[in-house]
């Protein structure tokens, strides 16, 4: 076997290692902010690792086997890599703060500290 | 290749179904929220690795346009959340 068919054989199934992690993370935790904690993080990561191993094999494909589709395929590919890291990080913020402001509480969860810093901070205006 | 393409794809579906199982029986409105980020992720993989199968480029460009769509969509249903709407 060559040794590219192996790294991106390798980086496939580091891909779809931390997708299934992620998804059985997103079912078995017990409160929205570790299903966010796993869910987000680990897919974005799988995602990441799969579509690198599109880049190796379509960049081998353009240097090595003169397939001038190869190129255009990689760029494009790394565009939805950059979109897909900054969407996703901004999106679990936004749902992370929706339901802290929606008065969820985590599970467990004895004290809350935000909710001292932000009454702190409104008694220091004051 | 296109094999061990095909059968991540396949994975990938999978996992889309484990996501859906969640959105389904999520008791509060943000665990659903959460579940349809991850399959909003993972359709954006299976299009980039559907591109690579198939040696097509408009499958990563429609892939490029739902992580957009669906971050922009991510976004305004966690403001209606924040209102308390739903």
């Amino acid at each position: 076997m060559d040794i590219l068919t192996l790294v991106v054989y390798i980086l496939l199934g580091i891909g779809l290692f931390f997708n299934l992690v992620g998804i059985i993370g997103l079912l078995r935790f017990p409160d929205v902010y570790t299903r966010l904690h796993a869910e987000t993080k680990t897919t974005t990561f799988g995602a990441i690792f799969i579509s690198l191993s599109i880049v190796v094999h379509s960049l081998h494909q353009y240097f090595h086997a003169n397939d001038a589709s190869g190129l255009s395929l990689s760029i494009h590919v790394v565009l939805a890599i950059l979109v897909l890291a900054f969407t996703n990080a901004t999106g679990s913020h936004a749902i992370a703060q929706a339901a802290y402001n929606r008065g969820q509480k985590p599970v467990r969860a004895v004290v809350d500290k935000l909710a001292e810093v932000e009454f702190l901070e409104k008694e220091a205006e004051e | 290749m296109i094999l061990a393409w095909n059968i991540s794809v396949f994975v990938l579906g999978l996992l889309i179904f484990g996501a859906t199982l969640r959105l389904m029986m999520g008791p509060t409105a943000p665990d659903r929220v959460v579940a349809l980020d991850a399959i909003n992720t993972l359709v954006v993989a299976i299009m980039i690795v559907l591109g690579a199968v198939y040696k097509q480029t408009v499958f990563v460009d429609v892939a490029i346009v739902y992580a957009l769509l669906s971050f922009v969509g991510t976004l305004f249903i966690a403001r209606f959340l924040k209102r308390n709407y739903l």
